[in-house]
């Protein structure tokens, strides 16, 4: 019988494991936990986050736990969109732009009150029918940083001196590049996140020669435009002939002294904080259709079919009012034309100096223009990727290839 | 025991009717609630998910915007016209067919050197298993540094006097470098497995061949490899199911490119329900390799006949 009895138990057992999860559906009592998932794990980010969310909870005693999930950056929105379909849906969410057009045309995203004090160019890529359906917590313009010891001693001149003399152009940029790479060991200029994967990253170079990978409207493939042809040439020849850039497969860390300069966003300062050398950060270098400026963006979104959507909408707007974007404005460039200054700004950025924060943060949102996004992303990312990799070789026929990135592309780009 | 005991017991108070809790009963109800928890198991994770793949399969499923609509044959009719299929299931074979002919050969080949009785063997054994203890991602992402254009494999070869290719950026290197980082990953498995079966090939067995004058080779041939040729068809199927399933390594050495020349098929369909959110049409193709690897391994299980030894 003892045999009988201990089978039955565990099979008694394993229904109750079964069953544990269906049985408590009462979420809507007790304090409402609300989460946030986000792509950074920088520690001064998350105690800013904390400290914000602790103030918040201080008026909100309904509120219990406010959790900030970083998720790693390469597998962000794959990681997102994956516990969304499993059904684990996140209160808030950060949304890169890319997959902005995603996002907001799905309906997944609660509209959310349109502050008066928002830039308008920093809320396009977010709205839908006159709502806006993400907060543009950061709008970061992508700029130069540039190791002027290293530039110094390949007998090049500083960009800044360059900018004062009006010669900081694309052409000089890439001799500078090429002067530090052949001094041996240290890589010229670095295109932040791209890798030779990342291509969208390229947009900031691109933007210098006008060209646009589709067009406005999103339905035409412009990768095969003179204008294309020439800035990817350009690329081309300062990967392999004038090697002022890391080849494929070669990583050069710029934040560690290992290269000259790193085209990225100005948030990444925040990585310069222990350099052992001296740093500057400039606009990005005249390109030939004039001056330009490229802006990255990040929103956070709340999620409809998250559990406590009006808590999370709530939330939402205590983390980015006035007060608490002026905190966040120290690693997040904020989208409000109140501190778009660089007296503001320089009280968050203290490792930034105010000349560099009007050149390259005031004038970079207002000028700029947002890295272009689509429908669909993700797809068209990695097709763009994988027909691009064919460039990333010395004999590459550069307009054949921008040629079979359209074919590609353009059935994705009319879906 | 107990319950053999017990019935005699009762017996004798049941005269005119039978008991329901016949001993036959009770032992078969006994061997279902011993089995149950497997059971349990096996619905709960194997026939349970794949009843839903065949079910998603047949959705439209768009996680973003939360809808789930039926299709029918949609997306099987996407499957016939998917013309990025033929690219993918080539990468597939040819990772497959490098990584079985390779692991097989290598994996006999030191289990043969490391059956004899030399001093060291132990500590080659080791070394050969060690990889298989290793966490795979670990493991790759270290080949991945090794492997970079100016990474230590490089490095070394230039101390040669040989420039080394750009390993995981141009085509045809990017799929060998994936194969060797999972051949040496996993043959240690697969050595100790054919060590085991050498070491129960009767000692006689060569002596008389070696009496009727056999050379090394033709032992080899005809008394060593029919004897460990049922192991030799176990480490097969598990090399062609897992080759099959390969992900992380392509994962984090070159997310499927150069091109899509390392895209398999395991990557593809992540790509396309993960990251494209695609789910319906990931479950389709998750179907797809079901069918591939369950007739890939029939067709193993039929041939056996024909050369496997020890078999009826």
């Amino acid at each position: 019988m003892k045999t009988l009895t201990a089978a039955l138990s565990a099979a008694a057992l394993l229904a109750l494991a079964g069953c544990g999860g269906g049985g408590s559906g009462s979420a809507d009592e007790g304090p409402v936990d609300l989460r946030m998932t986000i792509w950074s794990a920088n520690a001064k980010h998350l105690a800013l986050f904390d400290q914000i969310a602790a103030g918040y909870k201080k008026d909100h005693p309904e509120v219990g736990k406010i959790t900030f999930e970083p998720i790693p950056f390469d597998s962000y929105t794959t990681t997102l969109t994956t516990q969304i379909g499993g059904g684990n849906v996140p209160d808030l969410a950060w949304i890169f732009e890319s997959s902005a057009p995603d996002f907001v045309s799905s309906g997944a995203l609660e509209p959310i009150d349109k502050d008066a004090d928002l830039v308008p160019s920093t809320t396009a890529n977010w709205e839908k029918d006159g709502k806006l359906y993400a907060y543009p917590f950061s709008t970061s313009p992508l700029g130069v940083f540039v190791n002027t010891d290293l530039v110094k001693a390949a007998g090049r001149p500083a960009p800044a001196e360059q900018i004062a003399a009006g010669t900081w152009t694309w052409d000089e940029a890439a001799k500078t590049a090429a002067a530090v790479q052949a001094r041996g060991g240290k890589g010229g200029l670095v295109v932040g996140d791209f890798d030779y994967k990342g291509w969208d990253t390229l947009n900031a170079v691109w933007a210098g020669w006008g060209a646009r990978p589709w067009s406005e409207d999103g339905k035409t493939c412009q990768f095969d435009q003179p204008a294309m042809a020439d800035a990817m040439t350009f690329l081309h020849k300062l990967v392999f002939t004038d090697k002022g850039m890391p080849g494929p497969g070669v990583t050069k860390d710029f934040f560690a002294g290992d290269s000259g300069m790193i085209l990225t966003q100005i948030s990444r300062a925040a990585l310069l904080e222990k350099a052992k050398f001296k740093w500057d950060l400039v606009p990005l270098p005249k390109g030939p259709a004039g001056d330009y400026s490229v802006v990255g963006q990040a929103g956070i979104g709340v999620f409809k079919r998250g559990k406590h959507a009006d808590a999370a909408k709530q939330f939402l707007a205590y983390f980015t009012n006035a007060e608490n974007s002026a905190k966040l404005a120290q690693f997040f460039p904020p989208p409000r034309k109140s501190q778009l200054n660089a007296a503001t700004l320089g009280k968050a950025n203290p490792l930034l100096k105010p000349a560099q924060l009007d050149s390259v943060v005031v004038q970079g949102i207002e000028r700029g223009t947002i890295k272009p996004s689509h429908t669909g992303y993700a797809e068209i990312q990695q097709t763009v990727r994988a027909s691009l990799d064919r460039l990333w070789k010395p004999d590459a026929d550069v307009k054949a290839v921008l040629a079979g990135v359209c074919s590609k592309i353009n059935p994705l780009l009319a879906k | 025991m107990t319950l053999l005991l017990e019935k005699p017991a009762r017996a004798p108070a049941m005269t005119d009717k039978a008991p329901y809790w016949t001993m036959r009963r009770r032992d078969e109800l006994a061997g279902w609630l011993m089995v149950a928890p497997q059971l349990a198991g096996i619905v709960a994770f194997v026939i349970v998910p794949l009843g839903l793949v065949v079910w998603y399969s047949l959705h439209e499923w768009n996680v973003l915007a939360g809808s789930f609509t039926f299709i029918g044959a949609d997306n099987y009719a996407a499957l016939a016209d998917d013309q990025q299929l033929g690219p993918v299931l080539r990468a597939t074979g040819l990772f497959s067919a490098g990584l079985v002919v390779l692991n097989l050969s290598l994996a006999l080949f030191l289990a043969v050197l490391l059956n004899q009785k030399l001093r060291g063997t132990v500590v080659f054994r080791t070394l050969f298993f060690s990889p298989v203890v290793v966490t795979l991602v670990a493991w790759t992402i270290v080949w991945g540094f090794l492997l970079q254009d100016n990474g230590g494999v490089n490095a070394f070869l230039d101390v040669l006097g040989i420039d080394g290719p750009n390993w995981l950026r141009s085509g045809g290197t990017a799929m060998a470098s994936v194969i060797v980082v999972q051949l040496f990953k996993n043959v240690g498995l697969n050595m100790v497995l054919f060590l085991a079966a050498l070491q129960g090939v009767p000692a006689e067995l060569y002596e008389a061949a070696r009496i009727d004058g056999a050379s090394a080779w033709a032992r080899f041939r005809r008394v060593t490899v029919p004897l460990i040729s049922p192991t030799i068809l176990l480490t097969m199927i598990l090399t062609i199911v897992g080759s099959l399933q390969v992900f992380a390594q392509i994962a984090v050495l070159t997310q499927g490119g150069p091109g899509t020349s390392t895209t398999v098929l395991v990557y593809y369909l992540y790509q396309q329900a993960f990251q494209f959110h695609h789910f319906g049409y990931g479950a389709t193709l998750s179907l797809l390799l079901f069918l591939i690897v369950l007739v890939l391994t029939v067709v193993q299980w039929r041939m056996r006949r024909r050369w496997v030894f020890h078999e009826n």
